[in-house]
């Protein structure tokens, strides 16, 4: 079973293959995307999305817009941010959005890695916490 | 283009130069010296003329004086005799006891002129005498002045020696009717000294001859007197008060000039000479010394000349050359620029690719851990190379990166800034590590700074690349780095000091440049400053750098405070 669920969103087209055959086989289920309304759809129906790695510079909606989208309708997809460039304006903002982290491009495939891990955990904890706070009503209402 | 081109070629053949002095000095020297020049020659000649005319003048008056003494001398004398003559009786004149009574009273009257008194009849025997000489009796009849003389009624006579053998002239007065007459000697020496009086100069001098050209006194240049001169002043019919004047070379070349008048009923001449460099002494010495004043003048407008004017276009090529220079740092900035705007455009294109390509070789690191690769030959050679394509390509991240950071096309925002809040936080940041080179970062801010219009994050880089520069220069020696903020005039200024080892002149003029770097290769990208260049002159301000080998650097940055709100700034500060 794969580690993580991640979704690839940039517009460059080789680096989405190339990323994709190699998280694959750093045992990773990847989706991609070519651009931010493309991602939006596939996240629609592919409920069991972890982390979505996101360029921040594309055509049509930019990262930013896009991580705002994603936030609002899945608050719990935990989203790491790629910028090409090293605005620290543009990293801050995707932070102050709700972004895990963000990494300058092109980075190395083990900081990524370790990225996704580490959202991944995040976003486990979170779903966890969720659940326990869920158990806690339920158990809760049940002794009221 | 064309004028600095033209200042170019200036500068590199002193022949621009060399024909402007040479111009500018030819124009001062004739400007100068031709009104010098005509000035002078006109009130030269103005001068000479003028002065000529009042020698001669002067010299004419003299002659007229001088034969205004000698006409009335001679009248006097004359006149003496004839008192003698109408006063006392002939019986009484006979008496030479008489004579030599008068005769000492002549002479004691008139110093010595009288020489002889004498009576003499009409056959020319001299019948009474009274004198030094024993002529009583002695027989006049043959002699040319007693047949004048016994024909009119005075008589004065032309100068000859005489029976005493020595030169005299004499005086005879003959009574109206009377058949005899009295005659008075004139001593020559005395008659001499009175024409002599007239002495000027070293050469001018006065002498009387006749109509013969027999001088009647001693002249002091007797050669130098033609009898040409006497017929050519004779042939005139001059009118008696006149002067002549006329100019004769000597044998021995000098010119005189020659001022004659009639004497005596014109019977004499009266000759007053001159050497014509004499006459005019000072006139020839005035005019030599306005020569040489003339001539040391122009050397000294010359000399003046040549001299101002090398000055002067020493300073006109030092002026180009600054304009030159200036020109070049014009050039720079607008060069910096748009290298800035080209680079991040290449920068961006750039980056997408980049990281493909490392993403491939990053790929093919990944298939090469595969198993079937591992028997391979040159599995190690394969593996070192996608690692080098790795690395090289992460290098070519950071160059993009700050490519991109030096000119980037959104502007980030602009807020008022308090800069001492930003070197408080900068230099917290950069501590620790200045602290492992034994660098120690000292901060003197001003308290109060007004605050600029900037963007944060830009004077931040700034900041942090100016203090990374400092310790980077100082890793091996360790030192200090001295921050500084304050206000100067309407301007902040923060100074950046450091005790590194300094920067080369040559490299100070180019050290905003983009690419340019002083580190190993891989460790600097040459932008770090070139980036601080154009984030401090897009917010309007000035950066600039004072340093000198092994005297550390100073990086001075220069923002003007905003003028509408600064008064509030201040206050809100």
């Amino acid at each position: 079973m794969a580690m993580a669920v991640v979704m690839l969103v940039d517009d460059e087209v080789p680096f989405v293959e190339t990323m994709t055959k190699r998280l694959t086989k750093r045992n990773l289920a990847i989706l991609s995307a070519f651009s931010g309304a493309e991602a939006l759809e596939k996240l629609k129906t592919q409920k069991n999305v972890d982390v979505v790695v996101l360029d921040v510079k594309m055509p049509g909606m930019d990262g930013i817009e896009t991580l705002r989208e994603i936030k609002r309708a899945h608050p719990l997809v935990e989203v790491v941010m790629l910028t090409g460039h090293a605005t620290v304006e543009t990293a801050i903002e995707g932070m102050k959005l709700g972004a895990f982290d963000y990494l300058m491009k092109p980075c190395e495939v083990e900081v990524l890695m370790a990225k996704v891990e580490e959202a991944k955990l995040k976003k486990g904890a979170h779903e966890q916490k969720i659940l326990e706070a869920r158990l806690k009503e339920i158990i809760g209402r049940g002794r009221g | 283009m064309a004028p600095e081109v033209s200042t170019k070629n200036r500068l590199a053949n002193g022949g621009y130069y060399r024909s402007l002095t040479r111009n500018m000095i030819l124009t001062v020297i004739v400007v100068s010296l031709s009104p010098l020049i005509l000035i002078s020659s006109l009130i030269g000649v103005q001068f000479h003329t003028s002065y000529q005319e009042k020698v001669m003048d002067h010299l004419q008056e003299i002659v007229r004086k001088h034969k205004q003494n000698i006409d009335s001398f001679l009248n006097e004398r004359l006149a003496n005799v004839a008192m003698l003559v109408r006063v006392h009786s002939l019986k009484r004149l006979s008496s030479e006891a008489f004579l030599k009574e008068a005769l000492s009273l002549f002479r004691e009257e008139y110093g010595g002129v009288f020489v002889d008194l004498g009576l003499v009849d009409e056959h020319g025997v001299q019948v009474a005498y009274a004198g030094p000489f024993e002529l009583k009796r002695a027989n006049y009849a043959d002699a040319e002045w007693f047949k004048r003389a016994i024909r009119s009624p005075f008589h004065i006579s032309d100068v000859f020696l005489g029976l005493r053998g020595l030169p005299h002239f004499i005086i005879t007065v003959r009574p109206v009717g009377a058949r005899w007459l009295l005659r008075a000697t004139i001593d020559f020496v005395a008659f001499n000294s009175l024409v002599e009086a007239t002495q000027l100069g070293k050469t001018g001098s006065a002498f009387i001859v006749n109509h013969n050209g027999d001088f009647q006194t001693r002249p002091r240049f007797e050669a130098a007197f033609s009898r040409e001169l006497l017929t050519g002043f004779l042939s005139r019919k001059t009118v008696e008060e006149r002067v002549a004047v006329f100019e004769n070379d000597d044998p021995t070349g000098r010119t005189f000039l020659y001022l004659m008048t009639p004497l005596k009923n014109g019977q004499w001449i009266l000759v007053f000479m001159q050497a014509k460099n004499d006459a005019f002494v000072d006139l020839y010495r005035a005019r030599r010394w306005a020569f040489v004043i003339l001539l040391l003048g122009g050397l000294g407008i010359a000399g003046t000349s040549v001299l101002l004017s090398r000055r002067m276009v020493q300073r006109i090529a030092r002026a180009d050359r600054e304009k030159e220079m200036l020109n070049e740092q014009v050039i720079e900035a607008g060069k910096l620029a748009s290298v800035g705007e080209l680079a991040a455009g290449i920068a961006h294109e750039i980056n997408n690719p980049m990281a493909i390509m490392v993403e491939e070789a990053g790929w093919i690191e990944d298939l090469l851990q595969e198993e079937e690769f591992e028997e391979g030959a040159h599995i190690d050679e394969f593996k070192r190379a996608v690692k080098q394509i790795k690395t090289q390509g992460k290098r070519c991240k950071e160059i993009t990166h700050k490519l991109l950071s030096f000119a980037r096309k959104t502007d980030p925002k602009v807020v008022m800034v308090q800069l001492n809040d930003l070197v408080e936080e900068i230099v917290a940041l950069c501590e620790q590590r200045a602290k492992y080179s034994n660098i120690h970062i000292s901060m003197n801010l001003m308290p109060d700074l007004p605050t600029i219009h900037a963007s944060p994050s830009e004077m931040q880089q700034v900041l942090l690349n100016l203090i990374n520069n400092a310790v980077d220069a100082m890793e091996k020696s360790g030192g200090n780095i001295d921050i500084t903020t304050r206000v100067d005039g309407a301007i902040v200024v923060l100074d950046v000091g450091d005790t590194g080892p300094g920067i080369p002149q040559s490299n100070l003029a180019r050290i905003f440049d983009p690419f340019f770097t002083t580190k190993a290769v891989g460790k600097g990208t040459g932008l770090g400053l070139s980036i601080c260049y154009g984030i401090i002159h897009k917010i309007g301000g000035e950066i600039s750098v004072n340093s000198a080998v092994g005297m550390g650097a100073v990086f001075h940055i220069r923002v003007p405070i905003p003028k509408i709100d600064g008064k509030k700034a201040t206050s809100r500060s």
